[in-house]
């Protein structure tokens, strides 16, 4: 497997030959729904923000959504997964209702951490899913926990994925983790989302190389890099990744190269970053290229897909009016999982 | 029927009784395998256990901690060594932002049963960065449990508790009570978190302590019974819970009170356990001020005369309750 990065290309044809399944087509569409639903979600809840509607922070990840669709569609549902602070699209791929999310967003008791953690810990431990977590470089180090935890009890077919963005590989627990990982030849997947920003600052400014796959060659780890925006060579990229995982011979990296349309935070005034770059970055959006693929390939029609894509919009509608007719959590509530 | 065991062994039982009662239970930390520790404390357990379940990690203490909380969220039940309390200070995250937070945080839908173990304070000569009491840094975050105890019976019963918890445990051990010896029954017992212990009942003066600091409040006291004062010295063995009550009570009892630790004064957990008493009604019993003694707002010095002078001593002890009365 190379660590060469592959350039910024959304041709979603180029790396399918062979005829497509039926299965394959049924992941193509939940890809193709994941996609929508983080896309429309984030879209709302940038709105709310807007309005007013929302207290705290929210990460959004507009335009990274193939990253979390295309690598979470080749897990398995037993597989443990750890997101990252701009996580509602991992959130969804993972199978979390958006609903729950929304009125996690809206601070309601109906929320999936009970209105308790918001947008930045997002989480739902019964579908394996441990979340969002605000310090970066802890998912890493706990997810080898998870790993550890899975060795131990023998159970073959179940890997453990972190998320985490070019930032946080530039953490010491990132790179704890990957040589532990390693030396203990545990089953996790290392996903690096590398949108080119942490924060404000660019890569190159904190990377002596920002080549990031060949940080996992100093731990004996193989990587790959593959274009971040391209739902389907990520989706591909990842069915290898958890089959070397899976069958016992340690982790792996796996680098996808995408960017983020939207601010860091509410607070971003994109002062790094020109206009220009941003709307290239548009034009390379990973909904229109596959898109794009999909209607090319005739594996399904426009009116198809807009019906799927209308679909997920009214599904973030409901949430919205879900989560806005819950409760606040009481004050009853707040003791609740206090122990100590 | 009793035994004699060290400090040290006391601990050791508890974590094979447990490994051999609970097979989610196992042990990661810096050459804790071969080695057994820094203090020897988990002599024999490779032997017995293997390496699945001893596991000598790297010098990567995030790494393994935070390793821990994972495998505690799926259900394991680590036990976590650090070898040296100082070194809290390089997975701070993992301990304070992470373990704590977990269950609150994703709405109770995941615990962290882990125990974090740590040889802590002064009195060897290892200078400043091998010497510290940092317990108050754990206490302060809602989440954590912390137990420091002080006889060999208290650290077997509660590490057995400690292990059981659902919760994160911070169990910090005393290095200079390693090689101290005590009576520990032969048969499985187990001692809750958050009950406070009156080793010495008195009825002039309350020391409530914890730690290394217990053996030298009850000396403190023997020579103190020798001028006709009769001195209290209640062990709150953890911090969190903290058994409030027992504290009130003695206090009431003997309208004067000395809090004695090892950690540095300033900050230290002392000034909680005043606060408790000044906030209750106890406040109105007593005839003189509260009184804390700590050590000195220094860095640990490793000159063996220095040092000393930094800590609390039999005769600072001694002194300080002869002041109160």
């Amino acid at each position: 497997m190379s660590g060469k990065n592959s350039d910024h290309t959304s041709d979603v044809t180029k790396n399918i030959e062979e005829p497509i399944s039926k299965e394959l087509k049924m992941i193509m569409w939940q890809m193709w729904i994941d996609m929508h639903l983080a896309r429309y979600f984030e879209e709302r809840v940038q709105w709310l923000f807007s309005k007013g509607l929302v207290h705290g922070t929210t990460h959004l990840g507009i335009g990274e959504e193939a990253t979390a669709a295309g690598t979470i569609a080749a897990m398995k549902s037993q597989d443990y997964v750890f997101g990252t602070h701009r996580g509602h699209s991992q959130a969804i791929a993972k199978g979390i209702d958006v609903k729950y999310m929304m009125a996690e967003i809206l601070a309601r008791k109906t929320g999936v951490c009970k209105g308790k953690g918001g947008s930045m810990h997002i989480a739902d431990p019964d579908i394996h899913y441990f979340g969002a977590d605000g310090v970066l470089g802890a998912s890493a180090v706990m997810c080898v926990g998870t790993a550890l935890a899975t060795r131990k009890r023998k159970e073959e077919d179940r890997i453990s994925v972190v998320f985490f963005g070019d930032g946080t590989s530039n953490e010491g627990a990132t790179w704890e983790a990957m040589n532990l990982a390693a030396v203990w030849e545990l089953p996790v997947l290392f996903v690096c989302v590398n949108n080119t920003y942490g924060m404000s600052t660019p890569i190159k400014d904190v990377m002596k190389d920002t080549d990031i796959a060949k940080r996992a060659y100093p731990f004996g780890m193989p990587a790959k890099t593959v274009d971040g925006n391209n739902v389907l060579e990520v989706y591909h990229a990842s069915v290898e990744a958890r089959e070397y995982v899976a069958s016992g011979k340690g982790p792996m990296l796996l680098v996808e190269n995408t960017y983020r349309i939207s601010g860091h935070s509410k607070s971003d005034g994109n002062l790094y970053r020109t206009k220009e770059e941003i709307e290239s970055w548009k034009e390379k959006c990973p909904i229109k290229a596959f898109r794009k693929y999909l209607v090319e390939n005739e594996l399904f029609t426009e009116e198809e897909l807009d019906k799927a894509a209308k679909t997920a919009a009214d599904e973030i509608e409901q949430a919205e009016e879900f989560a806005k007719a819950s409760p606040e959590p009481s004050f009853d509530d707040l003791m609740n999982d206090v122990y100590a | 029927m009793m035994k004699e065991i060290t400090y040290a062994q006391a601990i050791n039982d508890a974590m094979c009784e447990e490994m051999i009662r609970d097979e989610t239970v196992f042990f990661m930390g810096e050459d804790i395998a071969e080695y057994c520790g820094a203090f020897g404390v988990s002599r024999g357990m490779l032997e017995k256990f293997g390496k699945d379940r001893i596991m000598n990690t790297p010098i990567s203490e995030q790494a393994f901690v935070g390793a821990g909380i994972g495998a505690a969220m799926v259900g394991m039940r680590p036990i976590v060594e650090l070898m040296f309390s100082d070194f809290m200070c390089v997975c701070f995250d993992e301990l304070v932002n992470e373990a704590p937070k977990m269950r609150f945080m994703f709405g109770g839908k995941v615990k962290v049963p882990m125990v974090m173990r740590t040889p802590s304070g002064g009195g060897t000569g290892a200078a400043a960065q091998h010497s510290q009491s940092l317990e108050a840094c754990l206490a302060h975050f809602p989440g954590l449990k912390v137990v420091i105890p002080s006889t060999p019976y208290d650290a077997k019963g509660l590490l057995k508790t400690a292990i059981r918890d659902d919760n994160p445990v911070m169990f910090l051990e005393q290095k200079t009570l390693y090689r101290t010896k005590g009576m520990v029954p032969e048969e499985e017992y187990t001692i809750p978190l958050g009950v406070a212990d009156v080793k010495r009942s008195g009825t002039d003066c309350s020391i409530i302590t914890y730690g290394r600091m217990v053996q030298m409040s009850l000396e403190a006291a023997e020579l103190l019974m020798e001028e006709g004062i009769n001195v209290e010295v209640v062990d709150i063995r953890s911090l969190v819970p903290l058994d409030h009550k027992t504290m009130i009570e003695s206090v009431r009892k003997t309208r004067h009170v000395l809090i004695v630790h090892e950690a540095v004064q300033f900050g230290g957990f002392g000034g909680e356990i005043a606060g408790q008493i000044a906030d209750s009604e106890a406040f109105y019993y007593l005839d003189a001020p509260i009184r804390r003694l700590g050590a000195l707002s220094c860095p640990i010095p490793f000159n063996p005369n220095l040092e000393k002078a930094v800590f609390p001593t039999v005769e600072k002890i001694v002194a300080q309750v002869k002041s109160l009365l």
